[in-house]
């Protein structure tokens, strides 16, 4: 990450093995790590990790719950 | 790559189908609109209709924000592009946006006009950094995703002082274009169209939050689930919709959590809000005169504002009369209705906006859906 005037905050985002320099004025939390979701070079929000795992493991349950629904049936 | 490959989790995506099609009474009928190209073009890409319960049906909405630009606006970008020493900065989309008469950015650069593509709105100011002597335009398109990033090339600008860098202000509002759909003779008089429910857009919802749906949740009675992109992500959004409506219900719930805050991005909206300011009334492809749905540079930016430096005149013109993006774009027909799609319009020589970006419904259908088509056809 690089700049001290927060208009020019910008860092270095991995695209899946590409690197981009992208301007992150919108997210003044992001830190070294974060993953961001990124528009036209501007990173818009910070992944919510936890949120994302949470909702994960409901869709998880879901498929589990179906699968063993499907397995007493046969 | 990380939230995305696990959202696309083959096994995960065909529980999910099943447990839609379970829920779904099969007696009824749920009519979804999804309002953003990005959803548009993921339903067609993981052929995700293919996946739903015959009583399901997605009907694609007019958020690709290059198909909503209107032929008077691309006109006047062209005649702008073409006065001498103008440099036309934009989106690469945008370039091959019919106007009228066949005309397009790309086809005015061909015949000489300076229009160059950029990645970024920072890649125009740095274009009038270091050419002083040229007049370098932002043709500045979107909804509020792409809003910031233009109010913040103009703060910059401001602040270095650059005399050289204007810009053409074409940005328009989502909640303004959802209202109108819901308005339309179409839906509330007509019945050509039926909307039991909106999947809310992602990147969108990201700056402006979930708040500003609860209107359409209680006004209009419809329940919007804001969700991401991925397959799992949009199958997740049908399933918390078919449950709503189930139960009666007209919520606003966010399945897209890990990206969308209640509030949205507040930094950004502030910054916006600083620049900008409603427009009465803004012309939008398809849809008309929509009240209260565009953006304009506020008189304390007026030294930016390409409208006002240059007198850009723009004259609403009409569309390819055989063209159908119109309709598509109000959800009343689809891409295979129209006698150009695959024929004389393709994503090569694209007739209609629509068949311009990958988020537009004809070119989304061309490069996913055409071979499903036949593929059903023959079965
Ligand atoms: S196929 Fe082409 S001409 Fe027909 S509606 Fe789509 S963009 Fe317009």
């Amino acid at each position: 990450m690089s700049g001290d005037d927060p208009v020019l905050r910008s860092g270095k985002v991995d695209f899946g093995g590409v690197a981009k320099e992208i301007n992150l004025s919108y997210v003044p939390e992001a830190r070294v790590g974060d993953h961001v979701l990124v528009h036209v070079g501007f990173a818009l929000t910070v992944i919510d990790e936890a949120e994302a795992a949470r909702v994960f493991a409901s869709l998880q349950e879901i498929a589990g719950l179906d699968a063993a629904r499907a397995e007493a049936e046969r | 790559m990380k939230f995305a490959d696990e959202y696309r989790d083959a096994r995960l995506v065909h529980a999910l189908a099943a447990r839609i099609a379970g829920e779904a009474d099969p007696a009824g009928s749920y009519h979804f609109m999804e309002f953003c190209g990005g959803h548009t073009h993921a339903i067609s890409r993981y052929g995700i209709e293919d996946l739903l319960p015959g009583s399901l049906r997605l009907i694609h909405g007019p958020g690709c924000p290059v198909c909503v630009l209107p032929v008077g606006r691309i006109d006047a970008a062209i005649r702008l592009a073409e006065r001498p020493g103008v440099t036309l900065c934009t989106y690469g989309d945008v370039m091959r946006v019919p106007g009228s008469r066949g005309t397009s950015l790309l086809r005015a650069k061909a015949a000489g006009a300076d229009v160059r593509m950029i990645y970024s709105t920072l890649d125009a100011l740095a274009i009038a950094e270091a050419e002083p002597g040229r007049e370098v335009v932002l043709f500045a398109i979107g909804f509020e995703t792409t809003t910031p990033p233009t109010a913040l090339a103009i703060r910059r600008a401001a602040q270095k002082g650059l005399a050289n860098f204007t810009v053409f202000c074409n940005h328009v509002l989502t909640p303004a274009a959802i209202q109108n759909i819901l308005d339309s003779p179409e839906l509330r008089h007509l019945g050509r169209v039926r909307i039991d429910g909106f999947i809310g857009p992602a990147h969108v919802s990201t700056v402006i939050g979930t708040e500003p749906y609860s209107f359409f949740a209680e006004e209009f009675e419809k329940p919007v689930v804001v969700a991401g992109f991925e397959p799992l992500d949009v199958l997740q959004a049908v399933l918390m919709l078919v449950r709503q409506v189930n139960e009666g219900r007209h919520e606003v719930e966010n399945q897209y959590g890990r990206a969308v805050r209640r509030d949205g991005n507040r930094q950004a909206k502030v910054e916006v809000a600083e620049i900008f300011e409603l427009r009465k009334s803004f012309e939008w492809r398809g849809l008309g005169l929509v009240p209260y749905s565009g953006l304009r540079l506020k008189e304390t930016y007026a030294a930016f504002d390409a409208e006002r430096r240059f007198d850009v005149e723009c004259v609403s013109a009409p569309d390819n009369p055989a063209c159908e993006c119109g309709a598509i774009l109000r959800g009343v027909k689809r891409p295979a209705d129209c006698k150009l799609f695959g024929t004389v319009c393709t994503p090569e020589t694209p007739m209609g906006s629509c068949m311009v970006s990958a988020e537009g419904a004809c070119a989304a259908h061309w490069t996913y859906g055409r071979f499903r088509d036949r593929a059903r056809k023959a079965s």
